[in-house]
């Protein structure tokens, strides 16, 4: 008898075209997304003169340089040419590009769930750190560079090496106002920032089981925060009502013999794993970064590090994330002004991340100005239906159009140097958010709660209409 | 690609770690073509003042480090975004290899497939390398074939996965490799959409 298998092996053997002497894997590719940022790649292709090998499996969206506001004229002629370059290439190759004025544009990572186009069992790619993200439907899901892009584009293949494997099981139940989001940094705390560096990450346990789709997304979406080469949560119930109805998911005795298959995607009993970590929800907590690495998170009840005297190399690396965070060690995280908030990002920009920054924000005013700018235009218009746009802009927030936006600042929505941001997003490296930008990452309610009372707080002391 | 056998060139000791690449190329320089070049935005906001002058205590800002090909790094060097860009600065800069004690995954492979050796020494290797280094002029012999770097007197091992070993002693381009299998994909991808035709898109291209 052959040894249990986990979800990811099944996911890896379910891909396997040729298999090398050396170990590595030639592995078809079942979706392929290409944003404004794959231009190297394209050029790529052109050098060898080469045909896109499917373009009925590569979709382009136009998110990481895309203005959030008075999009019909782009100032910056360099990302107007970038975002024109992408419609070039979507119509010389004749692949679906979700443009500018598409009305389902919006973030790669919020868009390809959204539509259908992510799927269990499929295995799914894009030059883009975040596609870890698209795991949480139970598929293989991972970033790779230009020159990988640029193999995808020519051949719908690549090769790899098998990951090893790890799970997290998180066991119990979350409390209430703790989100995907705490869960993450708890975790990236936990193992640090190069902890599942290698592996392909699964999640499991009650805790994951009982998480929505959206919070399963930034869960995956944060694990290659924590270094993971893929994350996935198996898919179950909540995946397959998730898939039913979207444009590009199948529909009718098609869905039916999907959802048989799916139902297979399930990592079997005595399946061993190369390492394991086992969380207790109840010990999760709200938190908050303080540092310049996503691993620097601690509960917000807690204060800024000491350096330890007797580790040389940390008391340095300490005195150098404090220097450009502007913090003072001891200091108590909840003391800590800031001077805006962002919610938006791949991570925190779903609809359920905008009620719950919405149920914080109802009835009050934000003391600092901040953006919020939805995952996609749909989730905007959702959102609008709802009157959450009415909320944010009755609180003194920015209601911006979908993109990357200040997650990477690379459209112009930037953090000014020295300003202090609470933000939804997924990473606080040095200059992220802009040039000088000190970045604190948490929830969407994390962040709300930030901007009314104008310091990093704990969301758990602001009563909202859920209790 | 280029190939990578020996290397005799200077090392820059940069130590530090989780250097992400966002550092390694701030997102404002990426709209560029590579063709200007991306040298110049290597670690541009830790090497540059706001007004464009070198920052005083930094590594590369240091002249004798202007010629460096090998930088020498903390842990989880390269982690973060997976732009290749980071790679093309350091390439374009003249950096040939990096060593440290871990890398990004992503950073790791892109690097690879542009003839660029991440190496990986334990902690303690790139220790003992940093404080050699000032005392032989910051010289170091890089060996793919033995997996060793010489400082001196002092031999150090390094790891890197065999694969990209062999595809960078080679020059390898994944691409020509890949194209050998032609047939098997076109039969991967026929019994795949006969087996499971829901993988793919429902709407198709023109949706
Ligand atoms: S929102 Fe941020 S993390 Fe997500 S794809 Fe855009 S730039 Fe990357």
């Amino acid at each position: 008898m052959s040894a249990p298998r986990t979800l990811f092996d099944k996911l890896w053997d379910s891909h396997v075209i040729t298999q090398r002497e050396d170990g590595e894997a030639l592995l078809w590719v079942d979706r392929h997304f290409v944003h404004e940022g794959s231009h190297h790649a394209f050029r790529k292709l052109d050098e060898k003169a080469a045909p896109l090998a499917e373009p009925g499996l590569t979709f382009g969206v136009a998110d990481h340089y895309v203005p959030t506001r008075n999009r019909h004229v782009i100032g910056d002629k360099e990302v107007a040419g970038m975002v024109d370059r992408l419609s070039a290439n979507a119509a010389r190759h004749g692949f679906r590009l979700f443009g500018l004025d598409d009305p389902a544009q919006g973030i790669v990572h919020v868009v390809g769930p959204e539509q259908g186009l992510t799927l269990p069992g499929l295995l799914i790619v894009c030059g883009d750190s975040h596609t870890s993200t698209h795991g949480a439907f139970g598929a293989y899901a991972f970033g790779i560079g230009a020159s990988e892009v640029a193999h995808v584009l020519m051949t719908q293949t690549l090769w790899q090496r098998k990951p090893k494997r790890m799970r997290v099981t998180v066991s119990g139940m979350l409390a209430p106002h703790i989100t995907a989001k705490d869960l993450a940094l708890h975790v990236i705390a936990r193992i640090g920032a190069n902890g599942a560096q290698g592996h392909a990450l699964e999640y499991d346990g009650s805790a994951i089981t009982a998480l929505s789709m959206e919070g399963r997304l930034t869960l995956c979406n944060m694990s290659i925060e924590a270094g993971a080469r893929c994350a996935m949560v198996g898919p179950d119930e909540t995946t397959f009502a998730w898939v039913r109805g979207r444009p590009y998911a199948p529909s009718g005795a098609d869905l039916d013999a999907a959802i048989e298959s799916w139902r297979g995607l399930t990592t079997e009993p005595g399946s061993v794993f190369d390492r394991e970590v086992a969380i207790e929800a109840a010990e999760v907590v709200p938190i908050v970064t303080w540092g310049v690495s996503p691993e620097d998170a601690l509960p917000i009840t807690g204060r800024v590090p000491m350096p330890d005297l007797a580790d040389p190399a940390r008391a340095a690396y300490l005195a150098d994330a404090l220097g450009y965070m502007g913090l003072e060690p001891g200091q108590k995280l909840s003391d800590v002004a800031i001077d805006r908030v962002f919610i938006g990002s791949c991570t925190n920009a779903r609809l359920e991340d905008l009620r719950a920054a919405a149920a914080v924000l109802e009835g009050r005013k934000a003391r600092v100005p901040g953006l919020v700018s939805p995952g996609s235009s749909l989730v905007k218009r959702q959102a609008e239906a709802e009157g959450l746009d009415r909320i944010f802009i009755a609180a003194g927030l920015d209601w911006a159009e979908s993109g990357c936006s200040m997650c990477v600042g690379m459209n112009g929505d930037l953090v000014g140097a020295g300003e202090r941001c609470a933000s939804t997003t997924n990473r606080n490296f040095r200059g992220r958010q802009g040039q000088g930008a000190r970045t604190h990452l948490m929830s969407p309610a994390m962040v709300a709660a930030a901007a009314v009372t104008g310091r990093l707080a704990d969301v758990r002391d602001l009563p909202t209409r859920e209790g | 690609m280029e190939r990578f056998t020996r290397l005799e060139a200077f090392a820059a000791p940069l130590g530090l770690a989780n250097v992400d690449t966002d550092q390694l190329i701030p997102a404002r320089f990426m709209k560029r073509s590579r063709a200007e070049g991306y040298g110049q935005f290597l670690l541009h906001d830790l090497r540059f003042e706001a007004d464009g002058s070198p920052k005083p205590g930094f590594v590369l800002s240091d002249p004798r480090h202007a010629r460096a090909k090998v930088l020498v790094a903390g842990r989880n060097f390269g982690t973060g975004s997976s732009r290749e860009a980071a790679v093309y600065a350091l390439w374009d800069f003249g950096i040939r290899c990096v060593i440290a004690p871990s890398f990004g995954d992503i950073f790791a492979s892109n690097a690879v497939k542009n003839g660029l050796l991440p190496a990986v020494m334990p902690e303690s290797g790139v220790e003992a390398l940093m404080e050699a280094l000032p005392g032989v002029g910051y010289a170091v012999a890089v060996d793919l074939e033995a997996c060793t770097v010489r400082c001196g007197d002092l031999a150090l091992a390094f790891s890197v996965d065999p694969v990209r070993r062999l595809q960078l002693l080679n020059g390898w381009d994944d691409i020509d490799l890949t194209r050998r299998h032609l047939p098997e994909i076109a039969a991967f991808r026929e019994a795949r959409l006969a087996a499971q035709p829901w993988t793919m898109p429902r709407l198709g291209a023109a949706g």
